[in-house]
């Protein structure tokens, strides 16, 4: 429940689409979350190389945010983190996001996985791998299915 | 209003980032209204430091503690489970978004390069 995860199919190969997602170029066309435009993308595609996007959203609000590669095994993952260096989208605002994508190869292209986790600190970070991300699914999941539970 | 939400979901993490506490929410979510010392039973720390957890998932409102007689219930409050689950619902919107963008993106790329291969 701590990490949202987008699985989407694409008619391209993936270092098409690799690119796409790590260029300045493909960065411009999609990481405005609405249909506005991006005033401004630099990408560096290497570990340790940080990209900047600049865009304003259809309400005419400009931000920024920009980020560091953390891994890359071209053309099949890519891991980085971002926070917004001004304005934001609500769900990504104030923390340190950590977005890993993994592309594989099938027969139409490229089958792209978006994993975005929101982290709250560095404490938080060392504990991702640990599980609590599986432990909130699972937690969900009993809830949902649960009858104890009071209504709140 | 953003900046609450954000605050009591990095307070909600912070809470769960820890095995122990984990666990705690975990029985409580199959078994709702245990008493503390249920809850302590398992595990080998002392009733202290249990009481000290049960004081961190409380101040996050996970759980709700009730006094019956002697005994101190536990129950699970979901609330914040489900304002973590809000969260990541409308970040998946937001990606299914950059997703339709990114495709168009892609597959326009990859029909030029055929283009040029014709």
């Amino acid at each position: 429940m701590s990490e949202a995860t987008c699985v989407r199919r694409i008619e391209a190969r993936p270092s098409i689409v690799f690119d796409a997602l790590t260029t300045a170029e493909g960065m411009a066309t999609w990481w405005c979350p609405d249909d506005g435009p991006v005033i401004s993308a630099a990408s560096d595609p290497k570990v340790g190389g940080r990209f900047r996007v600049r865009f304003r959203k259809l309400d005419g609000s400009e931000h920024e945010c920009s980020g560091e590669f953390l891994e890359i095994e071209e053309p099949r993952r890519v891991v980085m983190s971002f926070e917004w260096t001004s304005g934001g989208v609500p769900e990504e605002r104030d923390r340190v996001s950590r977005v890993e994508l993994q592309l594989r190869l099938i027969d139409t292209g490229t089958e792209l996985t978006v994993i975005h986790a929101g982290l709250y600190d560095e404490a938080s970070a060392d504990n991702h791998g640990s599980g609590w991300g599986t432990a909130l699914d699972r937690l969900g999941r009993s809830l949902a299915a649960s009858s104890r539970l009071h209504p709140v | 209003m953003v900046n609450d939400t954000n605050q009591s979901l990095n307070r909600l993490f912070s809470a769960l980032g820890d095995p122990t506490r984990r666990s705690i929410v975990a029985r409580l979510a199959r078994d709702s209204g245990l008493s503390v010392s249920e809850l302590a039973a398992p595990f080998e720390i002392k009733l202290p430091a249990v009481m000290k957890h049960l004081d961190i998932l409380e101040d996050v409102g996970l759980i709700r503690r009730a006094k019956h007689g002697r005994t101190v219930t536990v129950e699970l409050s979901p609330r914040p489970l489900r304002t973590a689950v809000d969260w990541m619902q409308r970040c998946e919107r937001v990606w299914e978004g950059r997703l339709d963008r990114l495709a168009r993106f892609a597959e326009k790329k990859e029909r030029e390069s055929q283009e040029r291969n014709e």
